[in-house]
């Protein structure tokens, strides 16, 4: 039950700086993802909030609570590791119970919050087991399990799932999705995997290097990335990125292999004599007569395709503009063979255009 | 595909092989100690203790009754006539040949009958039962009769009567092993409680001049314990604690904290880095991960060490000789009263091999109680 505040917290190892004074507000009961490649400083970062790691600048607070100072016992966070971190030599029972049993509860308020721990995550039958006879998702769940016993104002996570195998993360997933509906509280929770971080995040926040690129719900993040570097993070597959050059009348642009390619009317004049880069994802290029969106604009472009990746309901077709890899989508799909050549439209609506330098968004 | 995994390495016989060698070379002293201690000491001289099993066949001086005795001789006839059994009762042996001159112990096969002086004549049978008549009234002492038996297999627990229950203070390993004991249980616990908790700190928890502290430790591990025996003692002569059980507690506990420390403190570090941060998160402080959590998963390191301490404890004499065994002898420790036995008693293997063995008997158990914590790994299932 509290909002997380990060004021201009820095880290650092010696003279070696990881976090670069990361401002963020987390609210009440918000389940916020914090994603990026590694050592982009997510799990430092979540590890500064749980005091496991000390803040070399800046403010963290709890609620109210300036918490910079406070060791991780008295934050009242619960978190949960990636190696699920249970102690062996104790039952599933005794996991669930430790932090109330050292916080010297009573037996029966302990017994009651287990039981309950254990109902919402279904762990009644493995109860009296030790951890080693569990498998790997089972100790994910009781990890879980014991994070939720002792009622905390935040739940963090720390890549809870990258240890599971595909398809026991997509359960997971669901399970802590309803996991955070049922019990009501401000999750953080740390990954380096998109597509978790895009279904289970209110908000996302998305790190590199230390910095924050961005921060937004799902579908913001998805639909309006402010540089190259989310536009590539988010989405799979990942956005095409072409360099071109805006002309002088910035309603043109010329991809590097000479293709033209009108500027988005939105975009139109705006921006002249310009080099640019010219993002689209896969669901906004497909061959013509297999796209289902026909926008009010659009640009006709051909392609050689090189490889195919059937998936049933469509495949993806990898071709090359300009000697960059694109990945273009088709619906409905009939076989298509490599080195066959089909024509392409591009939704020009959805398409993205960063600047060159900067690689920040143009709009 | 050779050399693929799984496949069995060609050394497999060679492993094998020295695996069978060690087992060998540990159990035949072993065994030899055990079995000689049940042994008498003429069992001991006659045959080897590998023989223990089988019967041995000894040459014997016995001597029929004495005639003076009353009631011995009987007139029968008008020859007098003493019988018997050579042997003492329950004795089982089987006589080959007997002989009554000790220049010929075999001119007798069992059941002949000897011609003596005087026209007394005598006859031993298999069993030891002999006829002995004469003339006239006999007189003297017995006759001695050498005979050459096979005695069955036979085992005494005599040695062990004496050893540990007798009241005779040269022989007896009773007090020896009390003292023993005394020395050693604390001189195990004390180490292990304060390594236990040193090792934790050099460990998991952060503080200025830990890594120097560590440094130190390891350095402490090369240095020899000789080094310190006379300082150390006269230390504790200056510091009134003199000679006695106090000192060589003291004493065993410094030796054997350097390699406790390093130790427990490397096991330590090893345990899983989640676990702990886990714990502090969820709220236990750092004198209850230690209880909690480090101690039970540490119960390995913990075991083996303790197994180490209390041999080497146990097994010491050139510590308690300095620091424990003073002029009256009343602490003497088992290691001590063996070498003393080696003094007094250097012939009499059955006692020698007897206290030997009670010596090394704890040793032998605590390493077959203990020796499961040794491989087990608790850690399973902790962390993927």
């Amino acid at each position: 039950m509290a909002n997380v505040k990060l004021k201009n917290v820095v880290k650092n190892y010696g003279s070696l700086e990881v976090v670069h004074g990361i401002n963020l507000d987390v609210d009440h009961n918000e389940f916020v993802v914090f994603v990026g490649p590694s050592g982009c400083g997510k799990s430092t970062t979540l590890r500064m909030i749980a005091g496991l790691e000390k803040i070399s600048g800046g403010e963290i607070s709890i609620g109210d609570r300036v918490v910079n100072e406070l060791p991780p016992r008295a934050r009242n966070i619960s978190m949960v590791f990636q190696n699920y971190a249970l102690y062996p030599h104790m039952t599933v029972r005794e996991n669930l119970g430790f932090t109330l049993r050292i916080a010297k509860k009573p037996q029966s308020e302990i017994d009651q919050a287990v039981a309950e721990a254990s109902a919402i995550l279904s762990l009644d039958p493995y109860l009296d087991r030790r951890p080693g006879e569990l498998s790997g998702g089972q100790r994910q769940r009781v990890a879980m399990g014991r994070a939720i016993v002792r009622h905390p104002d935040i739940f963090l996570f720390d890549e809870p799932l990258s240890n599971l195998d595909a398809k026991l993360r997509a359960q997971m997933r669901v399970e802590i999705k309803k996991l955070h509906q049922k019990v009501q509280t401000t999750i953080i929770y740390v990954t380096h995997d998109q597509v978790e971080a895009m279904t289970l995040a209110d908000r996302i926040v998305i790190m590199r290097d230390g910095y924050i690129e961005q921060q937004g719900t799902p579908l913001e993040v998805f639909e309006k990335p402010v540089n190259t570097f989310v536009a590539t993070f988010i989405g799979s597959p990942p956005m095409n990125l072409l360099h071109g050059r805006a002309d002088n009348s910035g309603k043109n642009i010329t991809l590097d292999d000479g293709v033209n390619v009108a500027m988005p009317s939105r975009l139109a004049g705006k921006y002249a004599d310009k080099d640019i880069i010219f993002g689209f994802r896969a669901d906004n290029i497909m061959p013509v007569g297999h796209t289902l969106p026909q926008g009010d604009e659009s640009v006709e472009i051909d392609m050689t395709v090189t490889l195919t990746e059937p998936l049933g309901a469509e495949t993806l077709l990898f071709g090359e503009i300009g000697g960059t890899q694109v990945q273009a989508k088709m619906l409905n799909p009939r076989i298509v063979k490599p080195g066959e050549k089909l024509t392409f439209q591009i939704d020009l609506e959805k398409c993205h255009v960063f600047d060159a330098q900067s690689e920040m968004v143009l709009d | 595909m050779d050399n693929i995994a799984g496949k069995k390495s060609g050394l497999g016989w060679v492993v094998q092989i020295s695996v069978i060698a060690l087992v060998l070379l540990w159990l035949f002293p072993t065994v030899g100690l055990l079995v000689s201690s049940f042994r008498t000491a003429d069992q001991i001289s006659e045959s080897g203790w590998w023989r223990a099993l089988f019967p041995t066949q000894q040459n014997m001086t016995l001597r029929a009754a004495d005639p003076d005795d009353e009631g011995a001789q009987a007139l029968v006839g008008d020859l007098y006539v003493i019988e018997g059994n050579l042997f003492e009762e329950d004795t089982e042996a089987t006589i080959s040949v007997w002989g009554t001159s000790s220049r010929a112990i075999d001119a007798y096969k069992a059941g002949e009958t000897a011609e003596m002086n005087d026209g007394e004549i005598i006859t031993v049978q298999e069993n030891g039962d002999y006829r002995w008549t004469s003339p006239e009234e006999l007189s003297g002492r017995g006759q001695r009769v050498f005979v050459t038996a096979t005695t069955p297999a036979e085992f005494t627990l005599s040695n062990y009567q004496r050893v540990l229950f007798s009241d005779d203070s040269t022989d007896s390993m009773a007090n020896a092993f009390f003292n023993t004991l005394t020395v050693t249980i604390p001189a195990t616990i004390i180490p292990i409680v304060i390594a236990a908790f040193a090792a934790y700190a050099l460990a998991w928890m952060d503080f200025p001049g830990r890594a120097i502290l560590i440094a130190m430790v390891v350095g402490l591990l090369v240095v020899p314990l000789q080094l310190a025996l006379i300082p150390l003692l006269r230390l504790h002569l200056g510091i009134g604690i003199g000679k006695g059980y106090l000192g060589v507690w003291l004493a065993h506990t410094g030796f054997g904290l350097p390699l406790a420390i390093y130790l427990l403190r490397n096991y330590m570090v090893g345990l899983p880095k989640d676990i702990i941060e886990n714990a502090r998160v969820d709220g236990a402080t750092d004198f209850q991960i230690f209880t909690k959590i480090i101690l039970p998963l540490s119960f390995p390191a913990l075991a083996s060490f303790a197994i180490f301490q209390f041999l080497w404890t146990w097994n010491d004499l050139l510590v308690a000789k300095v620091f424990l065994i003073d002029a009256t002898g009343e602490t003497t420790v088992m290691t001590n009263q063996i070498v003393e036995l080696l003094g007094t008693r250097g012939g009499n293997w059955e006692i020698l091999a007897t206290a030997a063995f009670v010596s090394i008997a704890v040793p032998l158990l605590v390493f077959f109680m203990m020796q499961k914590y040794l491989v087990r790994g608790l850690l399973a299932g902790s962390v993927k």
